[in-house]
């Protein structure tokens, strides 16, 4: 870029305050904000615009800087103390030193200070417990070299004459009547570039700002240029409202279901063991329903279901089994069906949900929920309380095994994993069971994301009445979202730190 | 779920085969997932489902069907009772541990190995299928300190004594509960018992106080010993008699020779261990419709076998030791585990359904995007609360849970109690903080199958700010929604008295607004100003419907 050009477009950015400060370049900086008439800190921000765009540099110096301390301010305005002690003796001539000291009002350390000081200077001698005056007239009436100095202050360190030195060391040695600061002092020199912007005649019919008047008056004007601004300068952040990353993860995986076809359940937190467990053919002795897995709520019984054939088949199912199953042989105890725990998966909601349907309407259908579930556990890095789950059934006589993997593999590819993975497991409750992993292609792992399969006809005849397949599943959802959101440790799910909540980016996939 | 771990020597030896990069996935093909492996060791979760894979001869015998080394279902001898091969059951055990299974295996050649073997696999089943021994306990003698036959009956623990394993004497059976380390930690499964189930021998010894120890005379096993023998005890016969087969199988497999007993429970008689196989039938069309698949009747005869099954005319031959086959769909799983998961294609079903969000879902999702609308920045909290915070709070009737391993113990009666936490831990972050909660909240109500119910609640807090500023965004929030909120003077605990009011929808309060009291906010070490509003959503969500 040429040279005038590249001057030209400087000056068009310059804001009117910078262009105020120009011709006062060559002052010093408390010199220009006297001469612009600007406060000190629109200066020092234009001065740091006009270093930006490379008019002048900076530069800091740092100086050291005597002034007066606590007690050298007051002293400044009410005299020494051997000022004042001189002031007695001037009226007394004479004075035993406790009376001195008592009509002085100083302090015992200010009174002994005084003493020495002035013996050395020999205005006084010590006699016999008595002060006596020794100086003349015209010695009295001068100032020492300490009150010299005193109201010379502030001064520059460097500034100090061999003859105040004395005085400099004196009054240092005593409490608080000297004070060495350092200051970072600012100063500027301009540049080539500042020398010739500063001698250049500036434009003074730059638009600053749009406003009515200019839009209304603009056919009049069109010759004008806008100021330019500084486009790379940063600016103070903002933050929008937002909501929780966790519900925004959930409202991606509902938006899949629905497109998907389903139909969204929702229920209780709080269950009766009856529908947490039992409705899914899990034992009455399950390891999974004891106190140190699931939360029991203490002294509440909860009542079974109002419907008796329901609740009596779910019983016929456990201790004899129902239509071609032995079912688990034991004796089932309605007591230990209405004991009442936090949901330890969204399950129960289907089971619910089915108990509800009438089969020979509602079908074919397909139900989804994702939603927290409780499980007694200690909370670090990688475990915690709760936990999110999508579940999901999909009821019909035509459905099969491969069907569900089917749904399974499309619910993932829409959450962006491309490669999944099926492996035989066991759940009380459905067979076949499968268990599904997708493949992280970053981390190059296979992720085990939760259990799926046909739900068994131990469970589907009490419930529906008839042995119809019902596909069903429940898959963690956490691990998705930590995935997405790069996070490291689960307790961050619930932390909510605003400043983190805040910076979080959106979910998009 | 438990892991087993197998020496991985000993393991390749026995499957006659190295373990390959393609054996690794095929193992948990057969739904036992590998957890790790070593050059010394093979490691594997087994499902509770299938205890009979706990120990390496039961596990081998499975995957060396399933990769085709020897399908079918393997065949064990089990030799007649000899005399006094016999077990008398005592009436009195019928309230403390009623059942028994007993089996005797001779020729053995312990190591130190087996014997670990065998004890880690006593161990498994104790605490699957046993579950922590109170469903079942299994115990091991050397039969040549034992004088058959044996008598397993109940005696009151004053009536009890000997020398328990692991002791250097003599103890009665409540010094036992109470002094041996294993006799506390199963205390809990005979304390309540007037009398302790005991097997005696001929000689009027006791062998063992089951579910709690063995005798030192006569309940260990040895490198010398070479003959045992075995019982289960427990409350179900089925289950006891399923187990025994699946140690006397695993003792089979590392060269022991079985012999089955005389139980005699009064005049009922019965002989255990029984080997003989249960049948069902399954149905072609079944399972290929179940699977999605279009299998043929010799599929079915290659791919039973490979699960250790025999197979002919529609009746499946099911192997004594395993416990899991409930049902004809039990069997359907493993013909496709058979198959092979990885050869199952997944198909797109063609299953016609509409598609519709929950009402409830619709509203909130709208509520959210009128308040972050307003900058408010949502929060999600715990679903439980501290019991330091429910006695901070003063809370009156708490829905406290049974057991927790954290300090949070009991269930958010309010959106307001969580809100404070977060406020305090955010003390230090930027100003204004202005957040929102939508979440479920828990009180005590009879009506409900549970006793307690459940409302959606949304709270707002604002701070620095005051009841003015709160109002604005409550009378917004209801014109955003075209419902119309009263609000009247009224009082909260936590808030400043003049300041405060309940939120009335239809004449019916609904929750409250106002500016937090200094108190409060001293108490929750909250340092800034704060307006809080809360209110139930249930109504709403009526009147929105």
């Amino acid at each position: 870029m040429p040279e005038k050009e590249n001057i030209q477009k400087i000056i068009e950015s310059l804001s009117p305050i910078e262009r105020s400060i120009i011709p006062h370049l060559n002052s010093p900086i408390p010199e220009i904000i006297e001469k612009s008439g600007l406060d000190s800190t629109s200066v020092l921000r234009a001065l740091q615009f006009l270093s930006n765009k490379g008019l002048i540099i900076f530069s800091k110096t740092t100086k050291s800087v005597i002034d007066l301390g606590t007690n050298g301010v007051y002293y400044k305005k009410n005299h020494l103390p051997e000022r004042r002690l001189i002031l007695l003796l001037e009226e007394k001539n004479h004075l035993p030193i406790q009376e001195a000291k008592k009509l002085s009002k100083l302090s015992d350390n200010e009174f002994k200070v005084s003493l020495g000081v002035l013996k050395s200077k020999a205005l006084i001698s010590l006699d016999n417990g008595k002060i006596s005056l020794q100086a003349k007239k015209e010695e009295l009436t001068k100032n020492t070299i300490e009150e010299a100095l005193l109201e010379l202050l502030p001064i520059e360190e460097s500034k100090i004459k061999d003859e105040q030195l004395l005085a400099l060391q004196n009054l240092q040695k005593r409490k608080d009547i000297i004070e060495i600061n350092k200051k970072t002092i600012v100063s500027f020199s301009t540049t080539d570039l500042g020398k010739q912007i500063a001698s250049t005649p500036l434009q003074t019919d730059l638009i600053e700002s749009v406003t009515p008047k200019l839009i209304k008056s603009w056919n009049s004007q069109k010759s004008k240029r806008f100021r330019s601004y500084d486009l790379s300068s940063t600016g103070p952040k903002i933050y929008g409202g937002k909501k929780h990353f966790v519900n925004q993860g959930i409202e991606y995986g509902k938006r899949i279901w629905l497109d998907l076809g389903f139909k969204e359940m929702q229920g209780s937190l709080v269950q009766t063991s009856f529908w947490n467990f039992d409705a899914l053919f899990t034992a009455q002795d399950h390891p999974v329903r004891d106190l140190q897995d699931t939360f029991y709520i203490k002294d509440i019984k909860g009542q079974l279901p109002k419907d008796k054939n329901l609740v009596k088949a779910v019983k016929q199912a456990h201790e004899s089994g129902v239509k071609d199953s032995k079912g688990w042989q034991y004796s089932w105890d309605p007591e230990e069906a209405s004991s009442v725990v936090l949901r330890t998966h969204t399950t129960c909601l289907s089971a619910q949900t089915l108990s509800s349907l009438d089969i020979k309407k509602d079908l074919p259908a397909k139900f989804f929920s994702i939603g927290k579930v409780l499980r007694n556990e200690t909370v670090d890095w990688s475990h915690g309380f709760e936990f999110l789950q999508t579940e999901g059934i999909v009821v019909s006589e035509s459905v099969s095994f491969r069907d569900l993997l089917g749904y399974l593999q499309e619910f993932y590819k829409k959450m962006g994993f491309e490669k999944i993975r099926f492996a035989p497991a066991y759940f009380p409750y459905t067979e076949p069971s499968v268990e599904v992993s997708v493949y992280h292609p970053e981390k190059k792992v296979w992720l085990e994301l939760g259990g799926a399969g046909i739900f068994r006809p131990e469970l589907t005849i009490p419930l529906l009445g008839k042995a119809i397949p019902v596909l069903a599943w429940g898959q963690g959802f956490d691990r998705i979202l930590m995935d997405y959101y790069k996070i490291k440790d689960f307790r961050e799910f619930y932390q909510n730190n605003l400043k983190s909540l805040r910076e979080k980016r959106a979910f998009i996939k | 779920m438990a892991n087993v771990k197998f020496p991985r020597k000993e393991f390749e030896s026995s499957l006659g085969s190295k373990i390959t990069k393609e054996m690794e996935s095929l193992i948990p093909l057969f739904g036992t997932p590998l957890e790790s492996l070593s050059d010394s060791e093979i490691e594997l979760e087994i499902f509770p489902n299938r205890p009979d894979l706990l120990s390496m001869q039961g596990f081998l015998r499975a995957f060396k069907a399933f990769i085709g080394k020897s399908p079918g279902l393997k065949g064990y001898k089990i030799n007649p009772p000899e005399k006094k091969y016999k077990v008398t059951i005592s009436p009195s055990v019928k309230p403390v541990r009623p059942f028994t299974a007993c089996a005797i295996v001779k020729n053995l050649k312990f190591n130190d190995e087996s014997i670990k073997e065998i004890v880690d696999l006593q161990e498994k089943l104790h605490s699957t299928v046993g579950r922590n021994r109170k469903k079942l306990a299994i115990g091991i003698y050397p039969l040549e300190k034992i004088k058959l036959p044996i008598k397993y009956l109940a005696l009151p623990p004053s009536k009890i004594h000997f020398i328990p394993l692991e002791s250097e004497r003599e103890l009665s059976g409540q010094q036992i509960l109470q002094k041996h380390p294993a006799g506390r930690e199963y205390a809990h499964l005979l304390e309540d018992k007037d009398k302790y189930p005991v097997f005696v021998d001929a000689n009027n010894k006791i062998l063992s106080m089951p579910p709690i120890i063995n005798s030192h005379d006569t309940g260990k096993i040895t490198e010398s010993t070479d003959s045992v023998f075995i019982e289960c005890s427990g409350w179900d016969q089925q289950v006891l008699q399923k187990t025994l087969n699946i140690i006397v199988t695993t003792l089979s497999d590392l060269g022991g020779k079985v012999y089955s007993m005389n139980l005699h429970y009064g005049s009922k008689k019965l002989v255990t261990p029984d080997l003989s196989t249960e049948k069902i039938k399954i149905s072609l069309p079944d399972i290929n419709k179940l699977l999605g698949l279009d299998l043929k009747e010799s599929d079915l005869s290659k791919l039973l076998p490979k699960m250790g099954y025999d197979y002919k005319n529609s009746i499946v031959q099911i192997p004594a030791w395993r416990t899991d086959i409930l049902h004809p769909v039990d069997i359907t799983e493993d013909i496709a585990i058979a198959y092979g998961y990885d050869n199952l294609v997944p198909s797109i079903p063609n299953v016609a359904t509409v598609a519709s969000e929950s009402q409830q879902s619709k509203i909130e999702s709208k509520i959210r995007e009128i308040l972050i609308g307003l900058e408010l920045i949502e929060i999600s909290s715990y679903h439980l609360i501290k019991a330091s915070e429910s006695r901070l709070y003063k809370l009156k009737s708490v829905i406290a849970l049974e057991d927790s391993k954290t300090e949070y113990k009991i269930l958010r009666p309010n959106l307001l109690i969580p809100a404070l936490r977060i406020l305090a831990e955010n003390k230090d972050n930027e100003y204004p903080q202005n957040i929102f909660e939508l979440g479920t909240i828990f009180s005590h109500d009879e009506k409900t199958e549970t006793g307690l119910s459940e409302s959606t609640n949304l709270l707002i807090a604002s701070s620095p700010s005051n009841f003015t500023d709160l109002k604005k965004i409550l009378d917004y929030f209801a014109s955003s929604l075209s419902i119309k909120l009263e609000i009247k003077e009224s009082e909260h605990q936590s808030l400043i008295p003049g300041r405060t009011a309940s939120v009335l929808l239809n004449n019916k309060p609904i929750g409250y607004i106002g500016e937090v009291h200094p108190h409060t906010l001293n108490q929750w070490n909250v340092k800034m100003p704060l307006s809080v509003l809360e209110i139930s959503l249930e109504e709403i969500f009526n009147l929105l419907e």
